[in-house]
């Protein structure tokens, strides 16, 4: 099924101008270097999604993912990050987006069935609000939780503990308390670099 | 399927988060109209340990583990695709034999899901004596695990540049031996179940999906190919040495729960024949299993007690790690269950920037409202049983 439709598919390159003809300067910017990515603005997602899907040079019909990512230094604090996989060319594509804390992201549900659930997860992890979703509840945290965890800001230990009171019979949320102080070890040493690539043997190279 | 018209007599039942059926930890909150199933609400989260946020925290090396425990029940093809992500960042290849090994025992772990997702299906509905012979199997299999990393499950020996340590010449010839001993184990469950009257009569035509559908609610793997479409990762995008191997992708045909046990019996059937395959290029081709820069992996013990470069790089690698260049990448292993794919964008230290794990059970699970919609209550746990769930890596 994949196999006999190679011969019409288009290389990244291709695909990279026919989304920069159809979108224009919605398009912030592309890469064809490892994976196809494309930096949208947020009002386009809609479109965007739908014509990835639809077009029929394309067919990314297959939804794979969407994450948060958190950069709490810049103005547009969130990045939302969508993979599709389109099995009938063998491509896959990125798209990704920013947007502000305050702002919200249309929802691709009507698009995309599967994208429910990735959307809750993104809200309950950072925050990131996606208008017209049909239940954006919690997804992974526990019921009553309060914060996004994800979130650079939000600190690993968390806030909250659980545990089980036996004069009160009933499970209790109480402020973290640690045994020992947080461990972050910063082993970042000033003067090395980057490893070097390849698998040649260099030892000895920088000491 | 039935359809009910009346729908004056709905009732809500919980089913879980303690049910054997339920495959761990999953809370589903049934909106039944007598016994037929109106509505399936999935709450999960009951098993979340925060594993990506715990990844933002550890070094490229401290984050493997973390692997093992998402999917435990084949543990090493998780590290695989984190070792395949850092990689394509590093700019690094595997030596051959390491490709070889990765993939001898991504083949191992696969034999444990499937084993582990065939008989539990089967005890989903009823039959008790499958999970008592496949899991002597598992355990043969866990001992090879051990052998090869020191630990059953939580191996952490998939690294990124290669494979920890190198196999011992009997641990090939003891997997060679299961590989023509293992036939016979398939053979006996298959003889339990496949002409099975109530195992057909529970499984036959139940959870239909159509091959659109599949695709829009983000299937891989079995699920996928269940519904009749041809894709494999091994197939249409390999990695490590899987395009020079041969086996065949079967395909299922009505897309109902027991198409996807018989795909998985089958994929057994080919993941063995792969694993002979990789073990007659293991016994020719002897050579490095790990990449050889020791700025990013770690140098032999014995080397440590003569080289003083040596044990500053060992040093330096279990307390700063390595640096990965700045950058994004997704990279997608076809693990049992599906694809088990791992985003990763690296700041330029030596930790991730941010590592999203796109498990196959969570795009699974999330169908079971599509999919359980006018079935009866007892075809959940059958439908349940075909997804092949394992909260690890659900929750995450």
């Amino acid at each position: 099924m994949t196999a006999n439709n190679q011969s019409t598919t288009l290389s990244d390159n291709d695909i990279s101008d026919l989304l920069k003809i159809k979108f224009k300067k919605s398009i912030i910017d592309s890469s064809i270097k490892s994976d196809l990515t494309f930096v949208i603005e947020p009002k386009i997602l809609k479109d965007f999604i739908k014509f990835l899907k639809e077009s029929r040079d394309l067919q990314f019909s297959t939804f794979i993912d969407i994450c948060g990512v958190d950069y709490p230094n810049r103005p547009d604090r969130f990045d939302v990050v969508y993979h599709f996989l389109s099995l009938k060319k063998n491509k896959r594509i990125r798209v990704k987006l920013s947007i502000h804390e305050n702002d919200s992201v249309e929802s691709i549900v009507d698009i995309f069935p599967s994208a429910d659930w990735y959307e809750r997860e993104a809200y309950d992890l950072y925050g990131i609000n996606f208008a017209n979703h049909p239940d954006l509840r919690r997804m992974l945290t526990d019921y009553n939780f309060q914060g996004h965890p994800l979130r650079k800001d939000f600190p690993l230990t968390g806030y909250t503990q659980v545990r089980y009171d036996d004069t009160q019979k009933r499970v209790i949320h109480e402020p973290v308390e640690l045994g020992h102080e947080f461990r972050d070890f910063d082993f970042e040493s000033p003067w090395l670099g980057e490893i070097p690539s390849g698998n040649d043997k260099d030892i000895g190279e920088d000491d | 399927m039935i359809n009910n018209p009346k729908k004056d007599n709905t009732f809500t039942i919980n089913f879980g988060p303690q049910h054997p059926a339920a495959h761990g930890v999953l809370r589903l909150v049934l909106e039944l109209d007598g016994e037929i199933v109106d509505r399936v609400d999935p709450h999960i989260g009951l098993l979340h340990r925060g594993t990506e946020k715990l990844i933002e925290y550890k070094t490229y090396t401290q984050a493997i583990p973390y692997f093992d425990r998402l999917d435990y029940v084949a543990p090493m093809n998780q590290e695989h695709a984190f070792s395949l992500a850092v990689e394509s960042l590093l700019g690094i290849e595997v030596p051959r034999r390491g490709q070889v090994i990765r993939v001898l025992y991504s083949e191992i772990g696969r034999l444990l899901s499937h084993i582990l997702n065939i008989t539990t299906q089967a005890m989903d509905v009823g039959a008790l004596t499958p999970p008592l012979w496949g899991f002597e199997e598992r355990e043969k299999l866990m001992c090879f695990y051990e052998r090869a990393s020191g630990s059953r499950m939580h191996a952490a020996y998939f690294r990124p540049g290669g494979v920890h340590q190198d196999l011992p010449d009997d641990l090939i010839n003891d997997i060679e031996d299961f590989i023509y001993t293992h036939p016979a184990v398939i053979d006996d469950i298959e003889s339990l179940l496949t002409e099975n009257r109530i195992f057909k009569q529970r499984n036959v035509d139940i959870g239909l999906i159509s091959p659109e559908d599949a695709q829009l609610w983000g299937f891989s793997g079995v699920m996928l190919r269940g519904a009749g479409l041809a894709w494999d990762l091994r197939r249409s995008q390999p990695y490590e040495i899987y395009s020079e191997l041969e086996f065949d992708i079967p395909i299922g045909k009505n897309s109902d729960c027991y198409d996807r046990y018989l795909l998985r019996v089958e994929e057994m059937k080919q993941s063995l024949k792969i694993m002979k395959q990789c073990i007659k290029i293991l016994r020719n081709e002897p050579g490095p299993v790990s990449s050889s820069n020791n700025k990013l992996f770690p140098p032999k013990r014995a080397e440590m007690k003569e080289s003083m470069e040596a044990l500053i790089h060992h040093f330096k690698l279990y307390t700063e790690g390595y640096h990965v260049p700045e950058g994004e990448v997704y990279r997608a292993v076809e693990a049992p269950k599906g694809e088990f794919g791992v985003y990763l964008i690296a700041d330029g230290s030596n930790k991730p920037y941010r590592c999203k794990i796109r498990a196959p059970g969570f795009a699974h699970l999330q169908a079971m409202d599509y999919m359980c919609k006018g079935h009866m209550l007892a075809d959940v746990s059958a439908i349940l049983g075909s997804l092949d769930i394992v909260f690890g890596e659900v929750d995450r």
